[in-house]
């Protein structure tokens, strides 16, 4: 289990290497979040469309392990990007990754960018 | 810039660091940490959770960034060996050399092993830190692949021994807790008190052996039993010791600080040794002659240190410390506090006892019985802190005192006065020495309203948590005193309670949470209003939760209940719980075909679990084919209207209340409210269809239907209250049509009827003149939007399997057709089970 969660690493983005061409725009829901697979990872992307923004994170909770942040309603908390974990409403920030009512691991954060019609995530490699 | 060396990591060492960055120009002092442990420091008095998760970086007192952004420097796996005090340098093993200009000795303590015969055998292992829990279980774990029902003693029913009994039970053990003592806890509670807890303890599956002397520890190599002199015998297959606690001392023996004869190392109440360069704090410092071993005075040492390094003088240890404990131990409360146990010389004790509910309470009383002097509490102990902040204020008794372990009977004044009673010096959290003064100043001066933002401002309640219920009184009742209305707002996106946002939505005709938001919200919204505002829209307009599908609760966007491992559980309707054997044919082959566990709920239907995100249209479009329509088990809505067999079959029945069950639930399905609505319906008042802890319930009796509201299961089971009596169905379905639009209407968001009754200005009566003698004027008005909710029923799982948008969003990836990896089953009982959490 302890192993999965060293599987993702956040990744600034300045120091990305990759951009992965995930999806196309439309099939992120609006102002929610849909999960994209990289070679054996799972990454959650978040449209939040109201903003105008994107963020990514691991799909990963850190509380129980399971793969479903991705399915988490998104929110801010004081204009802190966030999402909440559907399983027990644990909630991180999209921006740090730190767990905002509690105190979790953070979890691992990544760049997206946003070109032609494509969602792209960062990663270093 | 003079330097500050902190030897020692752990609770303690970490609490000075926290206070000293906290106080202290970073340009004027530098601070170097150094830990033996590889972790940085962690919380120790939980350390049991960590069977329960597994998680060990959940008990960290700081990540190591912490310590970076405060420019300390940490060393961990790092022991200092020596101390020159001529020079002021620690080495350390790495033969480093450090200097200082001020030393803080936090080494903490270590477990005491009593030198039996056998304690070096495998198997034998103390709790004390991480690292010996990870041994512990790792042995654990090789014992339960030979031995089928593993047994492991815990050498001492101390408080960290009955810790390390329930980590033992966690692991799949039979605990046998072993105690010297003719009882368990001996230094915080008394016999009969010991006795309650111990009943209560066995109960759960720990064995407790008292008053045993271990002679010896037997085995060839390794661990295999305890033997406590001729034939007595206890045979284990693993022994934890929790014996008691020895300071670390080593590093201030051989420095040749002044000692205490038994162990550890002489300071003043400004936390100093007998060299004024070096401090002790924690379960290393003999103040008074004695050890704490308890974390507040710790901290408070902790405090201390850090004020005499910066020049506060004045900053002292109080001459006496307050022993008093609050816990939680094995889910069982224990408290004690002030002197808990008391000759009679010195006053009088009241005691209640039930070994029945495992209850047990004891307050020692002054002679003249003005003053409380200590007490003990085992089972329920919410009312310790109004207990331990009138014997620590010195605060004079009620008339009659046994009301305050007892409550108030029968019409007399409560015993407890409000929060606010208390003197402005009472310390409120004990953990962060936060006083009643400070924080209502930081309400009054500062517009701290709230107890997140006295938490932030005052650290209160930032400890053990325990004072919070009385840090939210205190905020309440200041702002009360200030004449400012509590304000009930959703979150900080709408400044309006549900009620006011119902209203808002109804009269602007508002239809899109945007809109709603830019209109009467700010900010962008979260996960606590967006499904407040999306049960509004359902209520108002029957928008089912397929439209706005980001702003429903997890469980309505994907209209299913997701499950332990994010699979999902499947519930068609089964009005009243009537089934027909085609029916059960039809579930059956469904939930083989996609390997489903079934189980019979509580609401008399049948719930399917283990569909993956993929899988639910799949099996929604066979269940419709079959006839079947959603049971709304994921909403906060109509779940179920349960029924007993009534007047059909029953030879008792007064009438059928199984067509009246179908009736209603057809009626009300698919309705969503503030929070899930059940209800019942009985044949007769031998009552086989529980109404009566239903939000409705209906009862038949002679010459009618009876009609409750109000009543629940759940964490606070409450009985409904009786709206009307011997009324006809067409009546009774009128007043549940009224009381549920109201409740809709008027409750908070997530409140259950029963609780919304409790909080309703004029209790049942009020709904009564609401519903029945219809005194707002408004049931015209309830009974239409009531039947407009009634005509616009649709299935929406028929809706999402029709409609292709709604039905791609049942994928797991959006970049690929594979399903996720990471759902791992078990088998159970012939069927599947999700693999458990770790």
């Amino acid at each position: 289990m302890i192993s999965i969660l060293n599987t993702y690493e956040a990744v600034e983005s300045e120091k990305v290497s990759l951009w992965f061409k995930a999806a196309p725009v439309e099939k992120f829901p609006k102002n929610g979040g849909a999960c994209v697979k990289y070679k054996g990872m799972q990454i959650a992307v978040f449209n939040f469309t109201r903003e105008g923004t994107w963020y990514a994170c691991q799909n990963l909770c850190p509380h129980k392990m399971e793969m479903v942040l991705s399915r988490g309603m998104i929110g801010e908390d004081q204009g802190e990007p966030k999402v909440a974990c559907p399983l027990h409403k644990n909630s991180f920030s999209l921006k740090t990754g730190k767990h905002l009512n509690g105190d979790l691991n953070r979890i691992a954060t990544y760049p997206v960018k946003i070109e032609g019609d494509f969602v792209y995530i960062g990663f270093s490699e | 810039m003079k330097t500050v060396i902190v030897v020692g990591n752990g609770m303690v060492g970490y609490k000075f660091c926290e206070k000293f960055v906290a106080k202290v120009d970073q340009d004027s002092f530098k601070l170097i940490v150094f830990g033996e442990e590889p972790r940085v420091a962690y919380d120790r008095v939980h350390l049991s959770e960590y069977f329960e998760n597994g998680d060990a970086e959940r008990l960290t007192m700081a990540p190591r960034e912490w310590y970076q952004e405060n420019n300390i420097e940490l060393y961990t796996n790092e022991r200092v060996t020596d101390i020159h005090r001529n020079s002021k340098t620690i080495t350390t093993l790495s033969e480093k050399t450090y200097k200082y200009d001020y030393l803080v000795l936090a080494t903490g303590s270590s477990p005491f092993v009593p030198q039996i015969n056998g304690v070096d055998k495998d198997g034998v292992f103390v709790y004390r830190t991480i690292e010996d829990l990870e041994d512990t279980l790792a042995y654990a774990d090789k014992i339960k692949k030979t031995v089928k029902k593993p047994k492991a003693a815990i050498l001492g029913g101390g408080l960290l021994g009955l810790e390390a009994a329930k980590a033992v039970m966690d692991m799949g053990m039979e605990p046998h807790v072993v105690e010297f003592a003719p009882k368990l806890m001996p230094r915080q509670l008394d016999t009969r008190s010991s006795k309650v807890l111990q009943v209560k303890l066995e109960s759960m599956g720990i064995n407790i052996h008292l008053s045993k002397a271990t002679n010896q520890i037997l085995g060839n190599g390794h661990v295999i039993g305890m033997e406590f002199g001729e034939d007595d015998v206890l045979n284990v297959d693993m022994l934890v010791i929790s014996a008691g606690i020895r300071p670390r001392d080593e590093l201030g023996k051989s420095c040749g600080l002044k000692m205490g004869t038994r162990g550890g190392i002489v300071v003043d109440n400004k936390m100093r040794t007998s060299d004024p360069s070096i401090f002790a704090i924690g379960e290393i410092a003999l103040y008074n002659q004695m050890i704490y071993g308890l974390v507040a005075p710790g901290y408070e040492m902790a405090g201390v240190a850090v004020d005499q390094i910066l020049g506060v003088e004045q900053t002292v240890m109080a001459a006496e410390i307050d022993m008093s404990t609050k816990l939680k131990l094995i889910g069982v409360d224990v408290a004690s506090f002030g002197t808990p146990f008391m000759p009679a010389e010195k006053g009088h004790s009241i005691i209640f006892e039930n070994k029945t509910e495992s209850l047990y309470k004891r307050i020692n009383v002054s002679h003249d019985g003005k003053r409380l002097l200590g007490g003990i509490l085992v089972g329920d102990a919410k009312d310790y802190n109004m207990l331990l902040q009138m014997y620590l204020n010195e605060m004079p008794l009620p008339k009659n005192p046994e009301n305050l372990i007892l409550g108030s009977r029968g019409g007399e004044d409560m015993s407890f006065g409000s929060a606010m009673d208390l003197p402005d010096t009472a310390v409120v959290c004990s953990c962060e020495a936060v006083t009643k003064g400070q924080i209502c100043c930081s309400v009054k001066d500062d517009g701290n309203e709230s107890v997140k933002a006295i938490s932030k401002a005052t650290k209160a309640t930032t400890g053990c948590g325990g004072c919070k219920p009385m840090v939210d009184d205190l905020v309440k009742e200041t702002l009360k005193s200030l004449g400012k209305v509590v304000k009930e707002s959703i979150c900080e996106h709408f400044e309006y309670s549900r009620q006011e946002l119902y209203d808002l939505v109804k009269l602007r005709k508002i239809e899109d949470y945007d809109s709603l938001l830019d209109e009467v919200g700010k900010g962008h919204g979260c996960e606590v209003c967006k499904p407040a505002v999306a049960s509004i829209f359902a209520s108002i307009y029957n928008e089912r939760a397929n439209r706005q599908a980001t702003i429903q609760d997890t469980n309505d966007r994907y209209l299913a209940n997701i499950q332990r491992n994010g699979t999902y559980s499947v519930v068609p309707r089964v009005a009243a719980g009537e089934i027909t054997p085609k029916q059960l044919l039809a579930i059956g082959r469904i939930a083989q075909k996609y390997d489903l566990y079934t189980k019979i709920t509580g609401g008399q239907r049948i719930d399917m679990f283990g569909a993956q995100l993929h899988e639910l249209p799949l099996i929604w479009e066979e269940l419709i084919a079959e006839g079947f329509e959603t049971g709304q088990a994921y909403g906060k809505s109509l779940r179920t209207v349960k029924s007993c067999v009534g007047s059909t079959w029953c030879r008792y029945g007064m009438d059928e209340s199984v067509t009246f069950a179908i009736d209603i639930e057809n009626r009300y399905k698919g309705i969503r409210s503030p929070h899930k609505i059940k209800g019942g319906v009985s044949g007769c008042i031998r009552e086989c269809a529980e109404a009566r802890n239903k939000d409705f319930g209906f009862i038949a009796v002679e010459g009618g239907w009876n009609v409750y509201i109000c009543g629940n299961g759940g964490a606070n089971p409450q009985h409904a209250q009786l709206l009307a009596e011997k009324v006809d169905k067409i009546t009774a379905t009128k007043y549940v049509d009224r009381f549920l639009m109201y409740y809709i209407q008027t409750a908070p968001p997530l409140t259950r009827t029963a609780a919304w009754l409790d909080k309703l200005d004029g209790g049942i009566d009020y709904v009564k003149d609401v519903v029945i003698n219809d005194c707002l004027g408004i049931a015209d008005q309830l009974d239409s939007e009531m039947q407009y909710l009634v005509d616009t029923y649709k299935c929406e799982w028929k809706e999402a399997v029709e409609n292709p948008e709604i039905r791609s969003r049942y994928t797991h990836f959006v970049n690929t057709e594979e399903t996720d990896d990471n759902i791992e089953f078990v088998s159970l009982r012939e069927q599947k089970m999700p693999k458990a959490w770790v």
